[in-house]
Order: C-alpha cells, then sequence, then structure tokens
C-alpha cells in the first residue's frame, strides 16, 4: 500500500514541476460527489494532470479511463495503471460485444467511483475537438446523478505533441468548468453537442 | 570603502526599508481588521513577504559570485520565456523553433557571458536565432500565420533571453578603477528600476486619480508614474557612491532607466491585454508570474548596458 501511495505523490509533484500545471475552477469545486470528468486528448499525459489537481481525498475515488492496449503491458505500466492510478481498462481494439467498454465503466459507477475519461476516444493532434463517441452519453442515461465536469487542458498537447521527441517546458493550465447532467429526454447527438461546446467554451481565445 | 563594505551597506539598507514596509502592512492590517479594503492591505502583504523572498535570493546570488549570478540570470530567463511562450499561440511547426530558443540559445547566450565572448553575445539572437528559428518553422512546412508566429518566437527570445541577459554582462564590463566592483552595477540597476515599480504602485494607490492609458493597464496612473520615476531617480542619485557614476550622472541614468522600466512593462501589459490575462503566471504570490516582476528590467538593462558601455568603457 506505501508503495502506490509514494509512488502516486511521486509522479503528481513531478507533474506539477514539470509542466507547472496550476487548476482554475471556474463556476465549479472540488467537492466528494460522484461525477465524471471529461477533457480534450492531447497527449498520454492527461489523465494525470487530472488526477493529480484532484485534492487527495477526491483523487483516491476518481478513476481514469484508459487504453488497455497501451497500458496493459506486464511490468511499470500495468503496476502504474492498475495499482497506483486504479485504471479502468478499456479495451479499443475489439469491437464484440464481450469487450464492451461500457461494462467495466458502468461497473466503477456503480461501485460508487468518479471517472476521468477522454470522449473523443483517441489523441488530437489538431486544434479544437474532435467529434465525442457516444459512450457518454450511455453512461449518462444509466446514471442520471453523476455529474459531468468538463476539464480544458491547456499547452500539455503542445508540450509533447504525437510524435515529438523533445518536450518543450510549457505552463499547463486545467480549467474545470460547470457540472453538466443529462435533461430529461434530451437525444444522444443534442447531448454530445452541448457537452463538447462546454469543454470548448472553456478554451483560451486562439489567435 | 571595499566593494564588500559597499555591499553590506546596501543590504542592510535593503533589509531596514524591508522591516520597515512589513511594519507598515502589519498596522494596516490590524487597523483594517475586516474591512473592505483588506483585499489592497493583503496583496501588500504578500507583496512585502514576496520582496523576503527576492531579497533573498538575490542576495545569494551576489554571495555566490559570477557564476551564481549568470545561473539566477539564466533561471530567470528560462522562466520569463517559459511563461512567455505558455500564453503565445504557436504551432506544431514552432516545436523545433521553441526547442532551439530554450536549449540552444538560452543557455549559450548565458555561457558566452561567462567565456566573456562580447562580440558574439551581442549578435547570437538579434542575427543568428533571427535567421535560423524561421528557417527550422519554414522546414515544418506549415504557412498557417507564419510572418506572426516568426515574430513571437524572436519576441519572445528578445524579450526574455537576449534583454535579460544584459544584467549579467554588467559583470564583465571592464570599467577603469572600478575592478571587481561590477556587482554594484547590478545592485543599482535592479534596485532603482524595482523601487520605481514599487513606488509607481504606492503613489497610484495614494493619489492616483488620472489613468495613463486605461485600455492597456487600468492600474498605470499619471500620479504613480511621476511620482514613482521621481523618488526612484532621488533614491538613484543617493546610490552613486556604490557607482562609478557621480551624483548627476547617477540621477541622469537613474531617470532614463525608469523610463525605460515604466514602458518596459507598459508593452508587456499590451501584449496580456491582447492575450485576455491579467498576470504572466502565478510563480510569486501577489505580484503573478516572474515575467509580471521583469519585464521593467527586461526593457532597461540593455540601455543601462549600453550606457556603461559607451561612457565607461574605455575602447
Amino acid at each position: 500500500m506505501w508503495l502506490e501511495k509514494l509512488t502516486a505523490s511521486l509522479i503528481c509533484g513531478l507533474a506539477e514541476l514539470l509542466t507547472g500545471a496550476r487548476a482554475i475552477w471556474r463556476d465549479n469545486q472540488p467537492q466528494a460527489r460522484q461525477r465524471i470528468y471529461f477533457g480534450n486528448h492531447t497527449s498520454h499525459g492527461d489523465f494525470v494532470l487530472i488526477w493529480s489537481a484532484l485534492p487527495p481525498a477526491l483523487r483516491a475515488r476518481t478513476r481514469p479511463v484508459a487504453g488497455a492496449d497501451y497500458w496493459d503491458k506486464p511490468g511499470l505500466r500495468s503496476f502504474l495503471i492498475k495499482r497506483v492510478f486504479r485504471g479502468v481498462l478499456i479495451d479499443r481494439t475489439h469491437g464484440d460485444k464481450q469487450h464492451n467498454p461500457l461494462l467495466v465503466m458502468q461497473e466503477a459507477l456503480a461501485a460508487g467511483d468518479s471517472l476521468i475519461l477522454f470522449p473523443e476516444g483517441t489523441r488530437n493532434m489538431g486544434e479544437g475537438l474532435l467529434r465525442f463517441r457516444s459512450g457518454i452519453f450511455h453512461l449518462a442515461e444509466t446514471f442520471p446523478d453523476v455529474e459531468l465536469v468538463p476539464v480544458w487542458l491547456e499547452n500539455l498537447g503542445r508540450a509533447m505533441p504525437k510524435g515529438i521527441l523533445i518536450p518543450l517546458p510549457l505552463l499547463c493550465t486545467l480549467t474545470f468548468g460547470a457540472p453538466l447532467k443529462r435533461h430529461a429526454g434530451e437525444t444522444r447527438e443534442a447531448f454530445l453537442e452541448r457537452l463538447r461546446a462546454a469543454l470548448l467554451q472553456l478554451a483560451p481565445p486562439q489567435h | 570603502m571595499t566593494a564588500t563594505q559597499q555591499m553590506t551597506y546596501l543590504f542592510s539598507g535593503i533589509f531596514g526599508l524591508l522591516v520597515v514596509a512589513t511594519t507598515i502592512g502589519a498596522t494596516l492590517k490590524l487597523r483594517a481588521g475586516g474591512a473592505a479594503d483588506s483585499a489592497t492591505i493583503d496583496n501588500l502583504n504578500a507583496r512585502i513577504k514576496a520582496w523576503w523572498l527576492i531579497v533573498a535570493f538575490v542576495g545569494l546570488a551576489f554571495l555566490l559570485g559570477k557564476t551564481g549570478m549568470i545561473l539566477l540570470f539564466a533561471f530567470i530567463s528560462f522562466t520569463c520565456l517559459r511563461e512567455f511562450v505558455s500564453l503565445t499561440y504557436t504551432r506544431r511547426g514552432d516545436h523545433h523553433a521553441l526547442a532551439l530558443g530554450f536549449f540552444v540559445f538560452l543557455p549559450l547566450q548565458y555561457y558566452l557571458i561567462h567565456v566573456e565572448w562580447y562580440g558574439l553575445f551581442s549578435i547570437l539572437i538579434p542575427v543568428y536565432a533571427f535567421l535560423f528559428m524561421p528557417i527550422f518553422e519554414a522546414l515544418a512546412a506549415d504557412t498557417t500565420r507564419f510572418l506572426e508566429r516568426a515574430a513571437k518566437v524572436q519576441w519572445a527570445l528578445m524579450i526574455c533571453v537576449y534583454c535579460i541577459s544584459h544584467v549579467p554582462a554588467l559583470l564583465v564590463l571592464p570599467i577603469t578603477g572600478f575592478e571587481g566592483r561590477n556587482a554594484l552595477l547590478i545592485a543599482f540597476l535592479v534596485l532603482v528600476v524595482q523601487l520605481s515599480d514599487v513606488f509607481q504602485y504606492v503613489w497610484g494607490k495614494l493619489l492616483g486619480k488620472h489613468k495613463v492609458s486605461p485600455n492597456i493597464s487600468p492600474s498605470k496612473t499619471i500620479e504613480g508614474l511621476v511620482g514613482g520615476v521621481a523618488t526612484s531617480t532621488l533614491i538613484g542619485a543617493g546610490l552613486w557612491w556604490i557607482t562609478p557614476f557621480s551624483p548627476l550622472q547617477a540621477a541622469a541614468i537613474a531617470l532614463a532607466i525608469n523610463l525605460m522600466g515604466f514602458f518596459g512593462g507598459f508593452v508587456l501589459s499590451a501584449i496580456k491585454r491582447d492575450r485576455g490575462v491579467k498576470d504572466w503566471g502565478s510563480l510569486i504570490e501577489g505580484h503573478g508570474g516572474m515575467l509580471d516582476r521583469l519585464d521593467s528590467i527586461s526593457f532597461s538593462a540593455p540601455i543601462f548596458f549600453h550606457i556603461v558601455r559607451y561612457w565607461w568603457v574605455p575602447d
């Protein structure tokens, strides 16, 4: 147990040192409520920053959703994702019923944990946001009381973009927006569009 | 008086000043209680607290000598550049140019001060970085807003690295009859310019009515500007004994660097407004980021350096 805790605080400290990460809670406060934090996905370090930005008490009950293809490798990666971050591993390679990624996420929510997920599904190389996958809609449908919190990560993708070796020492900010819930009877398209707009609204002006 | 004695007197003076400021801050806080004005007082106290830290750091660098001073300002440049680039819009195509700025030009610029190669120090960024960074950006083959991006990257390096590096470069100026005392020039520059910022803030809070330019900075007032620049010009004149200048020369130079310092803060405020932010960062409580504290030094340091070099360094 102590090894996991030590590793966790080391990783959080290192992430803060390297990225100067600063959390801004806009129209929102860190609260001990069950939530789904959803962010823009630009680098492998995304969930680490969101996870680090939460107060330790919330962190203990918040699990990042991560791709098993990248993380479920024996050794360090597996130790980190399973024991330190208590990640919810989803299978992105098989498309069949047996490997439905929704099931494991629903299990975690049913157990009372919060989730960190990236509805774009893959790292975005460009600007703005990709189309949202529908998984988050199904979760909101099954768990209507869980709050959806948009988190805009600024600069992490710019500091270490996909496929570039030398990272830039830029300062990253995380902006947590006001919590959202699904309106009764809201369609999938309208719901995903509203979530996407709420996240995009937290981004700083681009020019 | 030896250089060590002068330094001791100077730091004792600063220490005394901080003790007075801390006492005033604590008294104001005590008297205000929970009054509406206490946000200003809290900010004042946070600033004073940060000043203790800044003075401790700078004092340590003075004790460590030339290498310590170069390392301190290299670190300051790094932090400023980091804040500047973090708030500037760049694209993936700028990545290599920026990496070159952070990891090659910045360390090289300070290394050149260490080896006292003035010729290359003075042209490294205006010539070599100016030409090589856009080459790397063009190689990335992204033409979107190209000229704007190339200009921003160059600006970042000029302000945060080139200009600021002129502070430790004062150490290697050979001034006849002033050997071994160059660190006092740094003390003069930093003290006069920073006190000008402090007194502009104080006079502005006490008497400020007419804004210099509300579009750029809501807190800069004409009363603050005149009061602050006048006060710290007098302080500069009073510090002539730590410099190679006469009292009158010290006053004229202090006035020049105070005005440059004011415009440094003014220009960098314009950039902040354009980016929609109040501060460059959140490094120092009450002050914002490193660049919020260094904006005035950045504009005054090269001018101060060249005034001294032109009139006090023999050909």
